[in-house]
């Protein structure tokens, strides 16, 4: 019983964060295109991510090569570093980590913008001056997180696997060539796969729940300060639960 | 679109008939849950008038001219606007209507990305107005001109101050030389002066352009000095209306509330 007010709160938003995303499916691919809009997301989103992304995707590959290392040590397998690293940061840790911080970063930052111009009556002002805000805020923001994210996260994958070769070279030589081949060797087309197109989902969540956490603002700052947050909070969730069910998907593919 | 234009020449050749009616609003409700806002409530204003719809705050003012726009769809009753109803309209329709009337925000609604340029371009821009640039400057400029602010044309709505802001707004609904001008509280949040400046603004305009305006309002001193005519909004309903002096002699309570 005390269970059924938070309950219902969070069916209802489930109910309308679902037409919400169905809004989407329904007008994307729709004319007008919004297409310079769309470019202008994209460099957003994409460029304004990338310091952080790079500097936390250094930092992870580094500090998990130099913490894997003496468990690989007392099992005699410390060659099988490279290659350990390496599948751990394609198959889960860029792809996760990446999201999260794109989560924190592009979803607080759209569900803030659309908030704010929400309560503000901008896009009251867009849908009066011949615009369909939807498409042309909702739509274009959404697309461009789709299509970035998953570019974040190769470039992520690549500097993390630099930073674990610089934690190989710490206590061992390794020519950056011999740890490039050690690594692909042990990765396969099963391994980049579902991480590939997961990013996607990934993308999709982050920036659908950004949007309608802004849109849907209550009046004033203070709401608009709680659309960002909340839409951190759910687009993170939402990314643990699509990898859980990611990797559910891949077993019953027989992709493992 | 070559029957639309046919359209408005015939329309454009029509004597200006002082009483034609630009705008009705027939048997209009409007509820959100079990809040009746707009219960009944009819208006009709004739080209070149200057209507204030008074009414206290959260009396459903903003829900009746976002209504009127289409931003609202009314539970029920009809609205006309430009010899079209609002109701059964395409979205193309209802653009090219909304291209004829211009709307001017309580919050100003400046998109705050954009510079003053940007802005006031969004309309032109927007609703598929073929011109060429040098068209577009002379009507920026004409617009800025027109609200005394030709030099922040490369600022940023946040270096602007209130006041500014609001002229900002109201030269991006005037680019397009409107027909009809829906004004949502113009002089709410300014200062006493400001607010004035605003309301002279508002009456130049009309005198240039010839303009209708309806005009949402609380504050008595737009009231007294921009309204051809004066609607007071209580219940939802049209509950009085007149000139401000037959208004102001009125012994209905309910209307001299505001006018003391
Ligand atoms: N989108 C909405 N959803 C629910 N209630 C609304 C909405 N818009 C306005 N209202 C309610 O309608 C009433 C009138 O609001 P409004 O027209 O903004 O008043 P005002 O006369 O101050 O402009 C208020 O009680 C408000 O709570
Ligand atoms: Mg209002």
């Amino acid at each position: 019983m005390a269970l059924s007010k938070p309950m219902g709160k969070f069916l209802t938003e489930t109910g309308e964060l679902s037409r919400f995303a169905g809004r989407f499916f329904a007008q994307w691919y729709k004319p007008r295109y919004e297409l310079g809009e769309f470019l202008r997301q994209c460099f957003i989103i994409g460029y304004r991510s990338l310091p952080l992304v790079g500097l936390t995707a250094f930092i992870m590959g580094l500090v998990l090569t130099m913490q894997l290392r003496p468990s690989m040590v007392e099992y005699g397998v410390e060659s099988q570093l490279p290659a350990i690293v390496g599948i751990a940061i394609v198959r889960e840790i860029g792809p996760v980590i990446t999201a999260l911080i794109f989560a924190g970063k592009i979803g607080s930052s759209i569900g803030a913008e659309l908030g704010s111009m929400k309560v503000t009556e901008q896009i009251d002002a867009m849908e009066v001056s011949g615009t369909n805000p939807f498409k042309y805020l909702v739509v274009s923001r959404v697309l461009a997180s789709v299509f970035m994210l998953p570019v974040l996260i190769m470039l992520s994958d690549a500097i993390s696997l630099y930073g674990a070769w610089i934690g190989v070279n710490i206590h061992s030589t390794t020519s950056f060539a011999l740890f490039w081949t050690q690594v692909f060797n042990i990765l396969s087309f099963s391994d980049v796969l579902p991480a590939f197109v997961k990013s996607f989902f990934f993308g999709f969540a982050v920036g659908i729940i950004g949007c309608f956490k802004g849109y849907n603002s209550s009046k004033g700052t203070e709401g608009v300060g709680q659309s960002a947050n909340s839409a951190v909070v759910v687009s993170s969730i939402m990314i643990f639960v699509i990898d859980l069910l990611a990797v559910q998907v891949t077993e019953l593919l027989g992709l493992n | 679109m070559l029957k639309q234009q046919h359209i408005e020449q015939i329309e454009g050749s029509k004597p200006v008939n002082e009483q034609e009616p630009v705008l009705q609003v027939s048997h209009l409700y409007k509820a959100f849950g079990d809040n009746k806002v707009l219960n009944d409530f009819n208006l009709s204003v004739n080209r070149g008038e200057r209507i204030v719809v008074l009414g206290k705050s959260g009396s459903g003012k903003s829900v009746l001219i976002k209504c009127i726009i289409g931003l609202l769809r009314p539970d029920s009753g009809g609205i006309r606007m430009l010899d079209k109803d609002i109701a059964g309209l395409s979205h193309q329709e209802l653009d090219a209507i909304r291209a004829k009337v211009g709307f001017l925000f309580q919050s100003n609604a400046l998109y705050d990305s954009m510079t003053v340029r940007e802005n006031l371009e969004f309309p032109l821009r927007r609703h598929w107005i073929q011109l060429t640039h040098a068209a577009v400057r002379k009507m920026l400029e004409e617009a800025l001109e027109d609200v005394g602010l030709a030099h922040t044309i490369d600022m940023m709505p946040a270096e602007l101050s209130g006041g500014m802001r609001k002229r900002i707004a109201l030269a991006r609904t005037l680019i397009l030389k409107p027909e009809i001008i829906l004004y949502d509280e113009p002089t709410t949040g300014l200062d006493p002066i400001t607010a004035r400046e605003i309301i002279e603004l508002m009456n130049n305009i009309h005198a240039k352009y010839n303009t209708t305006s309806l005009i949402i309002s609380h504050d008595m001193n737009c009231v007294r000095l921009a309204a051809s005519r004066i609607v007071v909004l209580i219940n939802g309903t049209c509950y009085a209306n007149g000139t401000w002096d037959t208004l102001t002699k009125t012994e209905d309570p309910m209307v001299k509330q505001f006018f003391e």
